[in-house]
């Protein structure tokens, strides 16, 4: 019985201990997000001596964080949206029109999963480049569209598939065509795997750095993560200013987790399981 | 005739469902990656105009350029212990927290939140503990390996890669084992327990060999990810010391982009893909089979 006290007792003690670990990284930014770059300097642990803002006016002005963020919602949920339509489209296609091809279509989809960004990086920008279509946000929104689909139409295929075609036959004996019977029917029964596919190509997009660096060259047309690194590159030795910016940047993310808690860590475990 | 309006039909058909999709995919990806491939054959550098073919030259540069082989080993290594660390610590954590503790989905969000941040910011986050935190501590306590910044020593700046990247995923990775946890059907371990199997017994005999799914998945995240680590490696160490932390996507970024070696930059690329690719599958194929067995 005391055994089974003490075990209980480490058990809660170990996992305490390691998620003040893992959560202390996020707490002594917005301590120090308060401080002047002196009193960080010499104690990053003790509290502010007062709620001081200037840090927040100071980086939201020198990252230009409302165009950063501007252009970051906007491109994410352009492309998320177009993702969504065209790669459910898609694969209610592949799945109900037997052809040949089809099969072949599908299969060099599921197979290009595995190639990494790094393998294409260069040609497409050379590719782009040579077109004159680089610094442009709509095409940085076309090529999420692109390297977006091969996975959003892996998981959609997979639940069309097990949608039974009675139920559009309603549709299509009144005279509908395909186009109404995947919108009318399939569509809404998507809902589920269509949050789980929105939840992570947010996350991916909103978080990307190496494509839009590539992509976006003048500063008006920044996300977040690059006016991040710049603002770092830039004033690299005045820390208090980019703490408060770390804290900026972090906080569209952890408010939106704290709301949509649930949804998110089941879409990205769904995302991940099949 | 009627065939003939079905054929227009179906083509119709398939340009309004397969067509976006199909051009953005061919496009971005299709394209790119053969383009790509055919590169690595050529002389390509955009800046002086040339693209002749050079058959393997560019391979064979890779394999005598000793500081990508060193920094590939590097990349090896990395993969290797944060994939180790990073699924040891998630299976750890899915056990205990599925084992009847209070305040379950508190500590699950928390554990998981380091995963919602991208690699520039969380890069940049633990730049500042590891420079200026862990070293105060050190002097505070008198602790002399923790009073020099992690990230100045050029055998060692690798460690603070892998401590983030394991922060980075093992609440991700824990949720999956998590949901492999909640999987095992409740008969089964009762079965087991029936028949005498307990604590560790049986976690080992049971528990593990039911998880196999659980496990392929997460090595198979781990492993890719790491690879192809880019973002984290910019912010936190941006290659130094000495380039002793620029592992393999880094190396390939600047070959092309900054040292204007366009061509050989993507042989390089595509050995990547094609170790990638080996080691993935293999890693699938190898954990299938024990899944079998078992």
């Amino acid at each position: 019985m005391i055994g089974n006290k003490i075990a209980r007792f480490f058990k809660y003690f170990f996992i305490y201990v390691l998620l003040i670990i893992f959560i202390i990284p996020f707490f002594l930014m917005i301590n120090n997000s308060f401080k002047t770059t002196q009193q960080f300097i010499e104690s990053p642990f003790s509290l502010p001596e007062k709620i001081d803002f200037s840090n927040y006016v100071n980086a939201f002005k020198k990252m230009n964080f409302l165009d950063g963020f501007v252009n970051s919602i906007t491109i994410t949920l352009i492309s998320v949206a177009l993702i969504l339509l065209t790669a459910s489209m898609a694969a209610y296609f592949l799945v109900r029109i037997k052809w040949k091809v089809n099969k072949i279509i599908f299969a060099i989809l599921v197979a290009s999963m595995i190639v990494p960004f790094q393998a294409v990086m260069i040609p497409l920008v050379s590719i782009y480049g040579n077109l004159k279509l680089l610094n442009n946000k709509w095409i940085l929104i076309f090529m999420y569209m692109g390297f977006g689909q091969a996975f959003a139409v892996f998981i959609f295929h997979g639940f069309i598939k097990n949608i039974p075609i009675e139920m559009e036959e309603a549709v299509l004996i009144d005279g509908g065509n395909k186009l109404q019977s995947f919108f009318k029917v399939v569509l809404p029964l998507l809902t589920p795997v269509m949050v789980t596919v929105l939840i992570l190509d947010i996350l991916w997009i909103w978080n990307d750095y190496l494509l839009p660096s590539l992509v976006l060259l003048s500063p008006v047309q920044k996300t977040l993560p690059l006016s991040t690194y710049s603002f770092f590159q830039t004033y690299s030795v005045d820390y208090a200013p980019l703490m408060a910016g770390i804290v900026l940047t972090i906080l569209p993310v952890l408010i939106g987790y704290i709301f949509a808690q649930k949804q998110i860590i089941k879409g990205v475990v769904q995302g991940a399981i099949k | 005739m009627k065939s003939k309006k079905k054929t227009l039909n179906n083509a119709g058909l398939f340009i309004t469902f397969m067509g976006p999709s199909l051009i953005a995919f061919t496009c971005v990806l299709l394209i790119p990656f053969l383009y790509g491939v055919f590169l690595t054959f050529t002389n390509y550098n955009p800046i002086k105009g040339t693209k002749d073919f050079v058959g393997f030259a560019n391979f064979i540069a890779i394999f005598s350029d000793k500081e990508f082989l060193t920094q590939f080993i590097k990349t090896l290594g990395y993969v290797f212990y944060s994939t180790i660390f990073c699924n040891v610590i998630a299976f750890i954590l899915a056990y205990l927290l599925t084992s009847n503790i209070k305040a379950q989905n508190f500590l699950r969000g928390g554990f998981f939140t380091p995963n919602l941040i991208g690699g520039i910011i969380l890069g940049y986050i633990w730049k500042f503990i590891f420079a200026n935190v862990v070293t105060q501590i050190g002097n505070s306590l008198d602790i002399e390996t923790l009073k020099t910044s992690l990230l100045t020593h050029p055998d060692r700046a690798i460690l603070a890669m892998i401590i983030v990247t394991v922060w980075q995923y093992a609440g991700y990775l824990m949720m999956i084992y998590i949901a492999g946890f909640v999987g095992i059907q409740k008969e089964v371990l009762e079965a087991a327990e029936i028949d005498g199997a307990k604590g560790m017994k049986k976690l080992f005999n049971i528990t593990i060999p039911s998880m196999v799914p659980s496990f392929i998945i997460c090595f198979f995240i781990t492993i890719s990810r790491g690879f192809m680590a880019y973002d984290l490696n910019l912010a936190l160490t941006n290659g130094a010391p000495y380039g002793s932390t620029r592992l393999a996507s880094m190396h390939i970024y600047q070959k092309a982009f900054q040292a204007n070696q366009y061509a050989v930059g993507q042989a390089e690329a595509i050995v990547l893909f094609i170790v990638v690719a080996i080691v993935t599958v293999s890693q699938v194929l190898l954990t299938k089979k024990y899944e079998v067995e078992a």
